[in-house]
């Protein structure tokens, strides 16, 4: 732990300093790759969609010493069409998974059930979705989605700068094609909790990016009248002292998320807790990533490309600075430079700021 | 709340805010007190039941869905849910405007019943009277019940005669009743019940319905229908057929998910298809029974969308998951910010400790006010907010680490990093609210539980934050053991990162 704190009073002076922005190119290829690998694997095997989103029934017999088969056997007798898909779920729990049935079906399936396991028709948990209800949920999870990319990037083109909040976009999108692609992988079913979880991460993913921006803001909200570093530079070292804040918050983020699965997956076995955690478990981490690796670097080339950041980047190169491409901790340290008469220099800036 | 430019806030200050958040926190107690809430109310997912969901559908252009319709649909469903007589149960429309659903919800072991129930989409049905009498049970009167008809059995007039129409239980509206059959029948409010004959003119076949007021004759409002062309012959073959008999044989009876909604007497044969109902209707019962003439039963079709019945074993089994979840995160958390930030994690402990009594006790009070259930779902949405609530206490340390690496007294520390890490949080809760309010109004069922608590927290996020966490701080900033920088204050040279030099790095450039 110390050794971290250490690390983060380090990273804040430029003392240690990664090279985020610079090695931008690195990271897009990264991400790159992972994305036409989510694309593909959405082509080739597509999402496992839940019940929900399909149509069809769910039954739980609960009742322990039963079989997989013994439940097979019986919901094959009931004589419904389509696929039967049975699981066993902890150690005294089943559950049958069917296409969209009628009403009639469903209560011959009922039947069969009670009858083989000689158990109340109550005690056997039921979801029965119709397949013109999954259509609906479906499109009101696609509406919801970019009902809230659109909120979101009018917000934070108000609150911070209108390329931050197309950069943040540009990494949650990020953050979507690869969760999707995940699920897509390997095959997770996907359900309306993954849905919330998915659009919670959302908000998350966003939560870090606004922090890292913070401070990319104040670092270089004078950057270019002070002439000493170049946009990127500043970028940089804003992600740099904000990396300890950035892994904090995640680990912290990451811990009840972290127990919810444990809890949803190792005890419940299935249902709503842990698709809800696996979908933020796994968007955690891609967030994470993209709120330190995409978002920063994207930003930083949007402004760079503007007329007055291409002028800062000449007049801090002629003056024998480091070219903003590559940035290093060793190049970054004189822009730093210690000033013996730091004291009394803060002393009255802090009075007329507060 | 604090505003940039006062300058640093005096311990009164902070005791200040301290005073309102005890206040308010005493308010909502006394609140649940006068209540009499004393537990969380919880959603069928965790104490067993059935929810229902139906998705309207315009069946053809005559009904579409409109709001009225949809609020009509809610309250008849809801009429025929309380017939059932289980405690409890909701009758609620979500979503807004046209797109909405209709979602039951009906606790224990009851909830078959209701889906049954609710899956039948009763018709209306014209059908001639064969008999008539109070509606009291006199199984030992089958012979005047029986009187005059023709055709009906001894079976029906057995079950006529025994039939109690004061009893609720046998007016629940099933709305079971074939066309085809002769059957026995109570009227909607009990006063009386029938023999029925088959149904010879159906409530598809009636083209509109009106209530209206005829001030000639007084105070009277009557109800006007017309029938399409199939109904019209039907109507007019039935009327001209039975205006000539005895009562109660000239009546037609209007009946509505198997029960009587009014016996009208035919006084003439009616083979325009326009027909008027008279007699000492009340506005509101005129518009009703225009409304069950044009609508049938229900104003819209549904189709049923979701159906799920979750046993109370499985509820009391996800309620302690999700409980135990809800623990086993707040205790990493609270030992991973003792472990990293020292002393300063017993702020956030405390502060998370406010958060969740703060929770609790809203989750108390919107249960009676609102009738706010938390459902698994909101337990999730609770215990990520753990994690928000915690990140906005890291944000607000880790800055306050930032301004004392610039070589601040912890106590200016403490000020000028709140006024960077207030912006952050609040744009980063920000963020989090406008997730909540989309979620809330775009989805349904679950996941508009876990939006109201992630939305909820969020606030009693912001809430403590800037009345709790702030304050202990700016407190503690003048406690010796923080301002010195203890080994274990979380703001020691060491754990901040600063050395001991006068080779001291400064950002000041970056910052004018």
């Amino acid at each position: 732990m110390s050794k971290l704190t250490g690390l983060g009073g380090r990273l804040y002076t430029g003392e240690t300093s990664f090279d985020f922005i610079g090695k931008r190119r690195r990271w897009y290829s990264i991400s790159a790759i992972f994305i036409l690998l989510s694309i593909g694997a959405l082509a080739i095997q597509g999402l496992h969609l839940g019940i929900e989103f399909k149509g069809g029934s769910s039954y739980t017999v609960n009742k322990s010493g039963i079989s997989v088969e013994q439940a097979r056997t019986s919901v094959a007798g009931a004589g419904i069409p389509g696929e039967i898909i049975v699981q066993k779920i902890g150690n005294d729990k089943v559950r049958i998974q069917t296409g969209a049935l009628t009403s009639e079906q469903s209560k011959a399936v009922e039947a069969s059930l009670t009858q083989t396991f000689n158990v109340t028709l109550e005690s056997i948990d039921t979801q029965l979705v119709g397949p013109s209800w999954g259509k609906e949920i479906t499109k009101k999870a696609l509406y919801g989605l970019f009902a809230f990319l659109l909120v979101i990037m009018l917000f934070l083109a108000m609150a911070f700068e209108p390329k931050m909040a197309i950069s943040a976009i540009v990494a949650v999108i990020h953050d979507v094609f690869i969760t999707v692609g995940i699920y897509a992988l390997v095959g997770f079913d996907v359900t309306p909790a993954t849905v919330i979880g998915f659009l919670t991460i959302l908000g998350y993913s966003l939560y870090d990016t606004v922090v890292v921006f913070d401070k990319v803001r104040e670092n270089t909200k004078s950057v270019a009248a002070v002439g000493k570093v170049t946009y990127s530079q500043a970028a940089n070292l804003a992600v740099n002292q904000t990396i300890v804040r950035s892994a904090n918050t995640s680990l912290i983020a990451l811990l009840p998320v972290g127990s919810i699965l444990f809890v949803g997956a190792g005890l419940l076995g299935a249902g709503t807790l842990k698709d809800l955690s696996l979908a933020l478990f796994i968007g955690l981490a891609v967030g994470t990533y993209s709120s330190i690796f995409i978002a920063p670097p994207f930003l930083a080339s949007l402004r760079e490309k503007e007329p007055a950041m291409q002028a800062l980047a000449k007049r801090v190169a002629s003056r024998g600075g480091a070219v903003a491409e590559t940035v290093t901790a060793a190049s970054a340290r004189p822009v730093f430079a210690p000033s013996a008469n730091r004291g009394p220099r803060n002393q009255p800036k802090r009075k007329g700021r507060k | 709340m604090s505003t940039p430019n006062k300058t640093v806030k005096s311990p009164a200050r902070s005791g200040r805010s301290l005073v309102i958040l005890a206040v308010i926190l005493l308010g909502l107690i006394v609140t649940t007190f006068i209540q009499g809430a004393s537990s969380v109310r919880l959603g069928l997912d965790l104490r067993g039941g059935t929810s229902v969901t139906l998705q309207p559908r315009a069946s053809n252009d005559a009904n579409k869905i409109t709001t009225e319709a949809v609020d009509q649909a809610v309250t008849i469903i809801r009429q025929r849910v309380n017939s059932l007589g289980v405690a409890e149960s909701e009758v609620t429309a979500q979503g807004s405007g046209t797109n909405r659903q209709i979602v039951i919800s009906v606790p224990g072991d009851s909830g078959r019943r209701v889906v049954d129930l609710v899956g039948q989409t009763a018709e209306l049905r014209f059908r001639q009277v064969l008999a008539e009498s109070a509606g009291v049970s006199n199984p030992a009167d089958t012979a005047t019940a029986a009187t005059p008809a023709a055709g009906v059995s001894p079976e029906i007039n057995a079950r006529f005669a025994a039939l109690d129409c004061t009893n609720s239980a046998n007016r629940q509206g099933t709305g079971a009743d074939a066309p085809t059959d002769t059957i026995v029948s109570c009227s909607r409010e009990g006063g009386a019940k029938y023999i029925l004959a088959p149904a010879e003119v159906l409530g598809q076949q009636v083209s509109a319905a009106t209530a209206g007021f005829n001030p000639q004759q007084g105070v009277s409002w009557f109800v006007s229908l017309t029938f399409n062309g199939d109904g019209t012959k039907a109507f007019g073959a039935l009327t001209n057929r039975v205006t000539t008999l005895a009562s109660p044989l000239n009546q037609v009876a209007i009946v509505l998910d198997g029960l009587v909604v009014s016996a009208p007497r035919i006084n003439e044969a009616i083979p325009s298809g326009n027909a008027q109902i008279t007699g000492s209707f009340s506005q509101v019962e005129a518009q009703d029974l225009a409304n069950v003439l044009k609508y049938g039963a229900l104003p819209l079709a549904f189709d049923r969308g979701e159906v799920q019945q979750v046993s109370p074993t499985l509820g009391a089994d996800q309620l302690h998951a999700g409980l135990l979840a809800g623990f086993l995160g707040l205790g990493l958390v609270v030992i991973y910010s003792l472990l990293y930030y020292r002393g300063l994690g017993l702020v956030t402990v405390g502060s998370l400790a406010v958060a969740g009594g703060l929770v609790y006790l809203l989750f108390l009070v919107l249960g009676k006010s609102i009738g706010f259930t938390l459902t698994l779902a909101g337990i999730a949405g609770a215990i990520v907010a753990i994690g928000v609530t915690a990140d906005s206490f890291i944000v607000f340390f880790e800055r306050i680490r930032d301004e004392a690496r610039e070589g601040r007294s912890l106590r200016s520390a403490v000020e000028s990093g709140w006024i960077k890490a207030r912006h952050t949080i609040l744009v980063a809760d920000a963020v989090s609210l406008i997730a909540a309010v989309l979620l809330y109004f775009f989805a349904v069922g679950g996941v508009r539980g876990f939006a109201f608590t992630l939305g909820l927290t969020t606030l009693v996020d912001l809430f403590v934050v800037f009345f709790f966490t702030k304050p202990i701080v700016t407190i503690l900033a003048g406690v010796d053991f923080f301002a010195s920088g203890h080994r274990l204050s979380g703001l020691s040279p060491k754990s901040i990162g600063i050395k001991p030099t006068t080779n001291q790095v400064t950002t000041s450039t970056l910052e004018a």
